[in-house]
C-alpha cells in the first residue's frame, strides 16, 4: 500500500513536471502532427492505389476492394514507430539526470522511498505521457469510421497500438536507465538516442540466408516483434519480448541507481 | 538516540572520515564544528543513509543505517548543504510532495504543511514558484522539508550557510525551539554558531574527532591552548621557580602529583615551544623530568583556522 502511494508520488511529480514544462507539450504537439502528416500520405496512397484497382476492375471486370488496414494503418504504425524512436529520448533524458544536477536525488534517497519505487514512478510517468500521445493519434484514426464505406477492422489497430505502445515502453525503460548514468540530460539524451538506434538496428540482421547467429540479432531487433502485432497477430511470444526488454531496462535503472550510492 | 561507533569512509584512497564516534542523546543541539572537507558532510550522509560506511556501525533511533536504512529515514530530516529543491514547481506543491514521500498519512498532511509552513516562516511565498525564491528563503523551504514529517531525528547541514544575519538569526531561533522534542544534529564552520545554539560540540578535523565537549569548556579549553603539563620529581617550590625563570613561560601552577612527583601546569606565550628551554631548566637544577606534554595544540590550530577562514570562506559561497 505505502509502496503505490510512494509509486503515485513520484509519478504525480513526474507527471506536473512535464506538463509544467514545455516537454509534455512539445511531444505531444511533435507526435500527433507527425501522425497526422503520416497518416494524411498513407490516405492519399491508399486512395491512388484503390483508383488503380478500381479503373483495373472496369477494364478487365472483377476488381476487388483494398484493405484499409493494409494499405493505411500498417504503414502508418511503422512510421509512428520511427517517431517514437527520436521522442523518446526526450521524455527519459532528464529523469534521473536533473535530480542528480539539482541535487534533489539526496532528497529522494534520504526520503523513506526506495529506488525501486522511484524508478518506478520515473518510468510509469514517461508511460503515460506516451500513451496518452497514442490516443492522441488514435484520433485521426478514428475519422476513418465517419467517412469510409466499408470501416477497417478495429482489432488490428488495437493491437498496432498496443505494439507502438510497447515498443515505446522498451525505448522508455532503456532510456531511464541511461538517464541514471550521467549528470548531463544532453549526454543522456544522445546515449539514448544510439542506444535506442542500436535497438533498432539489430532487426536488420534478418536474412533467410544467414545462419542462426543473425537469426538469433534479429529477435533481438525491436521492429521484428512489432511486425505481427500491426498485422493484427497477438503472439505471446512478441509480448513476453517486449515486457522482458522493459524490466530489464528497469532493472538496469534501479541497479544504477542503487550502486551509485556504494561507488560514491 | 544516535550512536556512532568507529565511522570509517573511504572514497578510493582517500580517507573521508576517520574512525569517528559519538553518541547524541534524546532531545539535544549537537554541533559538528570543522573546517572544510573536515568530514562532516560525509559523517551526515551517511547518518541519513545517503551513503554506507565502509567500517563502523552508526545507530539511529536504535536502527543501524546500514541493516535498517527505512526505518532510519523514517525518523530523519535531513536538510543538504544546498537544499534540495526542485525550481519549476511552487514551495506548496514541493512540500506536499515531501509530505508524500516522506509517508505522512493524507488525514494529517494538511495540518503538518500548514505548521511546517508557519515554523519556518514561508506562508508568504508558498504559491511561488521556487526557482524565484531568494537564498534564504530557499533555505527555510529546505528546513520546513526536513522537519515535514515530525521526525525524531533532524540533521542540518550548515543550516545558516548564505544567509543574511537577521535570517541566521532567525534560523537559530527556530533550531533552538525544535531541541527537546528533537534531536539536532548541525553541522558548521562557524565558532560562533555553536556557542549560541549547540549544547555540546563535537569537533572533527581531517575525519578524526578532536574534542567533543560542551561550548563554554571548550572556550575555557581553548584559553589554556598554549599550555603545556609537565611532570617532576622534587621539591614544589623550586621546581615552580625554575620554570617561572624560563623565557617565554607566563605562568605556571602546581596541580599536585602523586608518588612524590608534581604536575605543573605551564602557560607559554602564544606560539612559543618553550619544552625544550623547560627540560634543560629543570634538569640543569637536579629535578627528575618524568614527563613533558603540549596540551591542546591541535585544538587551538583548528579553532584558529576555524575563526580566521570563516570571513574568507563565507564570501564566495553567499
Amino acid at each position: 500500500m505505502t509502496a503505490l502511494r510512494n509509486v503515485a508520488a513520484i509519478f504525480g511529480k513526474e507527471w506536473r513536471h512535464y506538463f509544467g514544462s514545455p516537454i509534455a507539450w512539445v511531444a505531444l504537439f511533435v507526435w500527433t502532427l507527425l501522425f497526422g502528416i503520416f497518416y494524411y500520405f498513407a490516405f492519399t496512397f491508399f486512395l491512388e492505389q484503390s483508383m488503380r484497382v478500381a479503373q483495373q476492375g472496369m477494364e478487365y471486370g472483377g476488381g476487388m476492394k483494398l484493405s484499409l488496414n493494409e494499405y493505411l494503418i500498417r504503414p502508418l504504425f511503422h512510421n509512428m514507430a520511427v517517431v517514437a524512436l527520436f521522442v523518446a529520448p526526450m521524455l527519459t533524458m532528464r529523469l534521473f539526470a536533473e535530480e542528480k544536477r539539482q541535487g534533489t536525488i539526496e532528497l529522494l534517497a534520504t526520503s523513506p522511498i526506495s529506488d525501486l519505487q522511484v524508478v518506478a514512478g520515473k518510468f510509469l510517468a514517461a508511460a503515460g505521457l506516451y500513451a496518452l500521445m497514442i490516443l492522441g493519434g488514435l484520433v485521426n484514426v478514428a475519422g476513418i469510421w465517419i467517412y469510409a464505406s466499408s470501416p477497417p477492422e478495429w482489432k488490428p489497430i488495437l493491437t498496432g497500438a498496443l505494439g507502438i505502445f510497447l515498443l515505446g515502453c522498451c525505448f522508455l525503460a532503456m532510456g531511464t536507465f541511461v538517464s541514471t548514468l550521467t549528470r548531463n540530460q544532453i549526454v543522456a539524451g544522445i546515449l539514448s538516442f544510439c542506444l535506442f538506434l542500436g535497438m533498432w538496428t539489430l532487426g536488420w540482421a534478418d536474412d533467410p540466408m544467414g545462419g542462426p547467429v543473425s537469426k538469433v540479432v534479429a529477435y533481438l531487433g525491436i521492429t521484428t516483434h512489432l511486425e505481427d502485432l500491426v498485422k493484427g497477430v497477438v503472439d505471446l511470444k512478441d509480448l513476453v519480448f517486449y515486457l522482458s526488454v522493459v524490466t530489464f531496462g528497469l532493472f538496469l535503472a534501479h541497479q544504477s541507481v542503487e550502486s551509485q550510492r556504494w561507488r560514491a | 538516540m544516535i550512536e556512532v561507533e568507529s565511522l570509517t569512509k573511504r572514497y578510493g584512497r582517500a580517507t573521508a572520515v576517520d574512525g569517528v564516534s559519538f553518541r547524541v542523546e534524546k532531545g539535544e543541539i549537537l554541533g559538528f564544528l570543522g573546517p572544510n572537507g573536515a568530514g562532516k558532510t560525509t559523517t551526515m550522509r551517511i547518518l541519513t543513509c545517503y551513503l554506507p560506511p565502509t567500517e563502523g556501525t552508526a545507530r539511529v533511533a536504535g536502527h543501524d543505517v546500514f541493516a535498517a536504512p527505512m526505518e532510519v529515514k523514517k525518523r530523519v530530516g535531513y536538510l543538504p548543504e544546498s537544499p534540495p529543491l526542485y525550481p519549476d514547481m511552487s514551495v506548496r506543491d514541493y512540500l506536499d510532495f515531501c509530505a508524500r514521500i516522506k509517508n505522512v498519512p493524507g488525514s494529517e498532511r494538511k495540518t503538518r504543511l500548514a505548521e511546517a509552513i508557519e515554523k519556518c516562516r514561508v506562508g508568504d511565498v508558498r504559491n511561488t514558484l521556487i526557482a524565484k525564491l531568494s537564498k534564504g528563503y530557499r533555505q527555510r523551504v529546505g528546513l520546513a522539508q526536513a522537519i515535514l514529517h515530525n521526525p525524531d531525528v533532524l540533521i542540518l547541514d550548515e543550516p545558516t550557510a548564505g544567509l543574511d544575519p537577521k535570517q541566521i538569526i532567525e534560523t537559530r531561533e527556530l533550531i533552538r525551539s525544535l531541541a527537546g522534542s528533537h534531536t539536532v544534529v548541525l553541522s558548521t564552520h562557524i565558532l560562533p554558531e555553536v556557542s549560541m545554539t549547540c549544547g555540546r560540540v563535537v569537533i572533527i578535523n581531517k575525519g578524526r574527532v578532536v574534542a567533543e565537549d560542551t561550548p563554554e569548556n571548550l572556550t575555557r579549553r581553548l584559553k589554556g591552548a598554549g599550555t603545556i603539563r609537565l611532570e617532576a620529581r622534587g621539591d614544589d617550590a623550586a621546581i615552580l621557580e625554575a620554570v617561572r625563570a624560563v623565557p617565554g613561560v607566563l605562568a605556571a601552577h602546581a596541580r599536585g602529583g602523586h608518588d612524590g612527583a608534581v604536575i605543573v601546569d605551564v602557560e607559554a606565550e602564544a606560539g612559543k615551544d618553550v619544552r625544550a628551554e623547560l627540560a634543560w631548566a629543570l634538569v640543569t637544577k637536579g629535578h627528575a623530568l618524568l614527563g613533558l606534554q603540549q596540551m591542546g595544540m591541535s585544538l587551538e590550530e583548528i579553532f584558529l583556522h576555524l575563526t580566521t577562514t570563516d570571513a574568507a570562506d563565507a564570501a564566495p559561497d553567499a
